[in-house]
């Protein structure tokens, strides 16, 4: 079954003479960026569980027979379009920006450069911008980084890293999930599909001991644990829905819109199929640290009808309030519009 | 020991392009040029500071972005290979640069006793971010002073505008007091574009300037606005309509760069002098002087 067959199932109609979604994209994963779960895990019983949880998501991974993992990281900006990472070996030594005291990260990964090659051109068809990146040196950043590290330790399989667009709204990120499922497609892979995501992402903001780590206020809190339930419940589409009213309540707004879980499903195929696992959820250093695996399942939870459009193809900003640009409307009186 | 002072401010935007329409040899990627207007207005600037003499660069960039506290480089050496991650194809640039951890060490206590969070970075493996490698290379290419790098702390993203402000005026304040007792004469850089949304596509050739204008009037519009302001010496005012001119153009003055440096000013009534104002990207960009000694 395919992105938009899915759809339909999430809207409630048949596909049921169509293969299982699971053969492209069995298994996706949602983990956290900060880097204490990979640094200093014992410096907080939580901060362990969280890295106990990419322990348990990297065993469905094993298990998964995936042969690719589809990285989506909200701690890539870009501006240009779509960036995917295409260096086949990038080495570094990485700090990061805030946690620098934690200490050095070295790391030599595995990208899949043919595959990013693929998804850029497959996003082109799509109306997308986007392009690789294969310069030495590039700044992978610490997301990225922690998911590899700990989902992906010996490079057993290949990856490619997806930026997150600072202007890009749901439109075009949902098109981006669709044109990566295109290529993993087109080349007859497996993938699994890791989002590097807190829930809330508001940060304690003062200097604090690791002791006593907290989600930084209880609406925060409560958001996350909705979010929780329904991935346990595997409502992809129902959350990807949400995402609007997410940002709002539990976001720090640092960027125009909450896109991971629209990219999430678009990617994995826009449906409530699934059965989800939470592994873990812990405040690290204030934020809602979840690490989440979805599986396909048999049964849909609900069948719902959505308000968002589910588009397939992205045109570029459009000026609402521009109604020449806007062809149905009809022809505006002379001298109105303006 | 005399008592120091900051011989200049500068607002020294850090767009990558100039670096790479330079081509000096530290950067890869090799252009035909582009963005002259801005890259004659910092050679302007750099006049200018051929009058003064200094020991020190203190630069507050936005792209060293901190969300627990203000940091500070706390490492006399770094040298490394600084990639722009948004521009990846136009600034590879190799550094080698000194930091003055005692000034650095001063400001950070100095901000600490007003009231501020901060924190000295000591990791020796830390990169150095593009906004102040591009901002000091364009200021003084010969990389023969030590610099002190303040990072931005995100506080607009958490709270707003004005409480970034409240920030940035008690570090401007600090840093100030913190160069006085030093006995240093220092320059101050703040890092930053004034509007700030981008193109979201780049043309074939980067530097094909006939692609290169602002994205939208009202961007202009603001832009001219606060460059008035700056020539009339009004930044008390500059400062107090900073949070309308932030949100209304995506501007980069969210970083807090200008805030702090009018603070650590002490809020000229003398004009700044305009070296240059441009594009990049879409993005508008002043490099603009004060000179205390015209005050």
């Amino acid at each position: 079954m395919n992105a938009t067959a899915a759809g339909r199932v999430a809207q409630g109609e048949a596909a049921a003479d169509e293969p299982a979604a699971a053969n492209a994209v069995p298994l996706g994963i949602l983990v956290p960026g900060l880097p204490h779960p990979l640094l200093c895990p014992e410096g907080n019983p939580g901060w362990q569980r969280v890295r106990d949880g990419f322990g348990a998501a990297r065993e469905r991974i094993a298990a998964s027979g995936a042969d690719l993992l589809v990285i989506y990281s909200t701690m890539w900006p870009s501006i240009l379009g779509h960036q995917l990472q295409a260096n086949p070996e990038p080495e570094w030594t990485h700090v990061d920006e805030d946690f620098h005291y934690l200490g050095s990260i070295p790391y030599k990964f595995r990208i899949d450069a043919r595959f990013a090659e693929l998804a850029v051109a497959k996003a082109q068809v799509r109306g997308l911008r986007a392009r690789t990146c294969a310069y030495h040196g590039f700044p992978i950043d610490t997301g990225s980084v922690v998911a590899l590290k700990l989902l992906n330790p010996d490079n057993e399989l290949p990856a490619v890293i997806v930026s997150s667009n600072i202007y890009a709204n749901r439109t075009e990120t949902v098109v981006l999930g669709k044109a990566l499922r295109d290529a993993v497609e087109e080349q007859g892979r497996k993938a699994v599909a890791v989002v590097v995501s807190t829930l809330s992402n508001r940060l304690v903001t003062e200097p604090m001991e690791p002791a006593d780590d907290h989600i930084h206020s209880l609406k925060d809190d409560e958001w996350n644990r909705k979010f929780l339930e329904y991935l346990e419940k595997g409502r992809l589409e129902d959350l990807s829905q949400l995402s609007r009213q997410f940002h709002d309540e539990a976001r720090v707004p640092k960027v125009v819109a909450f896109k991971p879980f629209w990219w999430w499903a678009a990617f994995m195929g826009q449906a409530n199929l699934y059965a989800g696992t939470v592994h873990a959820y812990e405040p690290v250093w204030g934020t809602g640290s979840a690490v989440v695996s979805l599986e396909p399942a048999g049964e849909s939870t609900g069948d719902l009808e959505y308000d968002e459009d589910d588009p397939e193809f992205y045109a570029g900003d459009r000026e609402v309030l521009d109604l020449r640009d806007a062809p149905s409307m009809g022809a505006l009186p002379e001298g109105d519009g303006d | 020991m005399s008592k120091g002072e900051i011989v200049m401010g500068a607002l020294a935007p850090h767009p990558p392009h100039l670096v790479y329409a330079e081509n000096p040899p530290q950067n890869e990627p090799v252009s035909e040029g582009g963005w002259e207007e801005l890259r004659w207005g910092y050679e302007r600037l750099r006049k200018s500071l051929a009058r003064k003499e200094f020991d020190v660069i203190i630069v507050h960039t936005p792209h060293w972005q901190t969300y627990v506290g203000t940091h500070f480089l706390g490492v006399p050496q770094f040298k490394s290979l600084s990639v722009d991650p948004i521009f990846p194809n136009l600034f590879r640039y190799s550094y080698d640069l000194s930091v003055d951890v005692e000034l650095s060490r001063s400001i950070h206590d100095a901000a600490a006793k007003a009231g501020l969070h901060v924190m000295m970075m000591e990791n020796p493996d830390f990169r150095i971010d593009y906004g102040t490698i591009t901002s000091c290379h364009l200021v003084r290419p010969e990389w023969d002073l030590p610099i002190v790098c303040i990072s931005s702390n995100r506080s607009r993203n958490y709270f707003s505008v004005e409480v970034m402000q409240a920030n940035m005026l008690k570090l401007g304040k600090a840093t100030r007091k913190a160069v006085e007792a030093s006995g240093k004469r220092a320059l101050l850089l703040s890092s930053n574009s004034l509007s700030h949304r981008h193109f979201t596509e780049e043309p074939e050739v980067p530097e094909d300037m006939s692609q290169e204008h602002i994205t939208n009037h009202n961007q202009y519009l603001w832009d001219m606005k606060m460059i008035e302001l700056m020539r009339a010496g009004k930044t008390r005012e500059l400062v107090d309509i900073m949070p309308d001119f932030t949100e209304q153009t995506v501007a980069e003055t969210d970083a807090g760069s200008l805030t702090w440096l009018m603070a650590a000013l002490d809020f000229p009534t003398y004009g700044g002098e305009v070296h240059a104002y441009g594009t990049v990207i879409g993005t508008g960009n002043a490099i603009i002087g004060w000179d205390p000694a015209s005050a």
